[in-house]
């Protein structure tokens, strides 16, 4: 690099120079693909959303008609779209805490296992391998059938408990009881694998230290090392599960059918531009309010909680 | 030093080429295999979308109709699950849409330019058509669908049930729910209308005296027989004597066949496997009577053929349609007869259907003439929505009716002014 002065052109700019340009392509090559598809993908569709929320769009998406604000107006006045952010924020409220402390407990037993952990590790983990649409398929036609030989219905049955339409029924609403336990089945062994992990890399010195102290083993000990060590852990696990929730789709769809409840704001959005009234000019009002909405949500955030910023910052 | 550095250079340049290559690779393979061009001889091909019908062989049956069309090679998408207008809709406004499809005739379909008038192929043969299927197909003067079958739906019940609960067959929708209580046992469920409750809508509407629209099209269901049908319906959802959450929906012949119901609502296709299974211990009763002096009432259902107006061609998908579906009254028959019951809505093949001359299948046949209605095409899929989101708010979910009513005049005013400004 410490090339002389004196001659103006040394091979080492030269090669620096063609180096640049080598890495330029090399960027170009590599990066290329992923940021047509993302243009394609991703920003052309936002743009063209945005767009169509404007506009009488039914039954296509290439509209002339101009209408303004009116599908901004229609979405948020109709209720339907609202009541599905209060149906999200129900769901994400039952299913985060419990998936979280599902997955915890989960974790520290397979943790404390001396023989066949390996076994046990994957049989929790396994339903994760299954789709939401088969898992769904599943709770609603053999586990919570509102037959009389459906699973639960069986099982009541031993205790002389009438059969319960557990979808069909909205009052009381057992087809919240449907959809959190396939989630947490299908999803509570993954986030075992995630704190099994973050158990496995707290210090044994800190539990021996804790122990001279005079912690008992238990509660305590679990109270004051095991859940301040697993704080970044539960932090990620509570965010990915937030998320996970937010694109809960399957479920819903699967296992509720022409209702007018337990619909999240992308199953309310699907009917609305997807589904039978394919008014994709009020479905894209709704993506951009929601849009607006995460975007708040991840500023708020940001400021209070701090997750996302640099270390330097917090 | 130098010849080693070349050739280092080569080597990256060819790697680099390559990556390149490979790179561009998928890009230039999204433009093949898309199962539309090429591989026949002719070169012509076509894709034709059909829901899944439930009886053993359709499949086969509709994909060996296809092969047996030379002009070109047919393509069959057999959509499975319980949302195939959603797919056919969002397919629609693809590259990816098919040339000829089925469906019910529905207005927006027709304004939107999105299926084609057959007015051209179906001209000759109009008049062997039953004129219900004609009309039901008609706007301003032109016809954009051609019938392939009819398809009643009504109330199936077990007779020995009924005789051993010394009922008779229910002349009013309360004589329904009182049969319903008087069937119930542990073991058996009275009734079964369906695990969503919405396949009785229109027969609901139309036995309470209503109608879905009246001829100015206006608003016409919200009357106060049909909201007192519907606290009916409630009362009969709560009170534990339907089957509700059943593992097969109400097109399935399985609640009835397998002993989950005494009465199930289902259609004239179910026919042939119920009676097999159950032999003569099956009779059928159309939705009775949910208002005084309201007739009973039977839906008319089926399916139609459309060609997308907005398909690449649109002339072969036209020939297409009128070879199988108006030349070819062997498969047309074959389709109607061999599988489920429907009815040919052709004249010529309806008096030629000797399986639907006699016995329970005539019995069907009569209560499609007799009470049977047909779709109304300015019913159009919001309004369909709406309505069985009543359903949902005013029966399983205990709201008034009136408000639950009220809630649907909104979107099917909407809907309508959109239409008919």
């Amino acid at each position: 690099m410490s090339s002389t002065p004196s001659t103006p052109t040394t091979p080492s700019t030269s090669s620096t120079r063609k180096g640049v340009r080598g890495s330029t392509l090399s960027f170009w090559i590599f990066t290329g693909p992923f940021l047509v598809g993302l243009v394609v993908f991703v920003y052309i569709p936002i743009g063209w959303s945005a767009w169509l929320s404007f506009f009488e769009a039914r039954y296509t998406v290439t509209p002339d008609k101009f209408i303004g604000f009116d599908n901004y107006k229609l979405m948020l006045t109709n209720g339907d779209f609202t009541g599905s952010l209060v149906t999200f924020t129900v769901f994400a409220a039952i299913i985060v805490p419990v998936t979280w402390a599902l997955s915890l407990g989960l974790a520290l037993m397979v943790h404390r296992l001396r023989f066949m952990k390996a076994f046990f590790r994957s049989v929790f983990f396994l339903p994760t391998a299954c789709s939401f649409v088969a898992a769904s398929l599943i709770w609603k036609m053999s586990v919570f059938s509102g037959v009389r030989f459906g699973m639960m219905n069986t099982v009541l049955g031993w205790f002389g408990v009438e059969n319960i339409a557990w979808l069909a029924d909205p009052n009381p609403p057992w087809y919240w009881l449907v959809i959190v336990t396939v989630r947490l089945w299908l999803q509570a062994g993954f986030y075992m694998i995630l704190f099994l992990a973050a158990l496995q890399n707290i210090p044994p010195v800190l539990y021996e230290a804790a122990a001279i102290d005079g912690a008992r083993p238990g509660w305590q000990t679990f109270r004051h090392i095991t859940l301040p060590q697993l704080r970044a852990t539960s932090t990620a696990v509570i965010l990915l599960l937030l998320v996970a929730a937010y694109q809960a789709f399957d479920e819903f769809f699967n296992l509720l059918a022409k209702t007018t409840w337990g619909r999240p704001p992308l199953v309310e959005l699907y009917y609305t531009a997807l589904g039978d009234d394919q008014d994709y000019g009020a479905g894209s009002a709704g993506a951009v309010i929601l849009t607006l909405l995460i975007c708040m949500v991840t500023l708020l955030q940001g400021r209070f909680l701090g997750f996302g910023k640099g270390e330097d910052a917090r | 030093m130098s010849a080693l550095s070349s050739s280092n250079w080569d080597r990256r340049s060819v790697l680099r080429a390559a990556a390149g290559l490979a790179a561009l690779g998928p890009l230039a393979a999204c433009g093949g295999n898309t199962g539309r061009e090429g591989g026949g001889s002719s070169g012509k091909s076509l894709v034709q979308y059909f829901h899944a019908y439930g009886e053993a062989g359709t499949q086969e049956a509709i994909k060996r109709y296809a092969k047996a069309y030379d002009e070109a090679r047919v393509t069959t998408q057999w959509i499975t699950g319980n949302n195939f207008e959603s797919k056919l809709f969002s397919s629609l406004l693809t590259d990816n849409a098919p040339d000829v499809f089925e469906f019910h005739p529905q207005l927006q379909l027709i304004k939107s330019g999105q299926v084609a008038p057959l007015d051209d192929i179906l001209g000759p043969v109009k008049d062997d058509f039953n004129p219900a299927d004609i009309k039901s197909h008609t706007v301003d003067g032109k016809v954009y669908g051609v019938r392939m079958i009819d398809d009643p739906q009504f109330f199936f019940y077990r007779k020995s049930l009924l005789e051993k609960a010394g009922i008779g067959v229910p002349q009013t929708l309360d004589e329904l729910a009182e049969a319903a209580d008087k069937l119930t046992t542990d073991k058996v469920k009275g009734l079964f209308l369906g695990n969503n409750m919405v396949s009785t809508n229109y027969a609901l509407v139309w036995a309470a005296g209503a109608d879905q629209l009246n001829d100015r099209n206006e608003i016409a269901y919200h009357t106060d027989d049909v909201a007192a049908a519907l606290k009916t319906y409630r009362r009969m959802f709560t009170s534990g004597h339907l089957l509700l959450d059943a593992p097969a929906d109400y097109w399935d012949p399985s609640a009835l066949v397998q002993g989950l119901t005494a009465i199930q609502w289902c259609g004239m296709w179910a026919m042939p496997v119920m009676q097999k299974a159950l032999g003569d211990d099956l009779g059928i009763f159309p939705f009775p009577s949910a208002a005084s002096g309201a007739k009973p009432a039977v839906y008319n259902g089926g399916w139609s053929m459309f060609v997308n107006a907005k398909g690449k061609n649109v002339d072969l998908a036209k020939e297409y349609v009128k070879w199988l579906w108006i030349d070819q009254k062997k498969y047309q028959e074959d389709w109607a007869l061999s599988y489920g019951f429907h009815i040919p809505p052709r004249k010529s093949l309806a008096a030629s259907a000797t399986k639907l001359k006699s016995g329970l299948p005539a019995e069907g046949v009569k209560l499609f003439t007799d009470y049977g209605r047909f779709d109304n095409i300015s019913w159009t899929q919001a309004m369909i929505t709406a309505l069985e989101e009543v359903i949902a708010n005013s029966v399983r979910k205990g709201m008034d009716p009136e408000k639950a009513l009220d809630a649907a005049d909104v979107k099917v005013n909407r809907e309508l002014k959109k239409l008919f400004g």
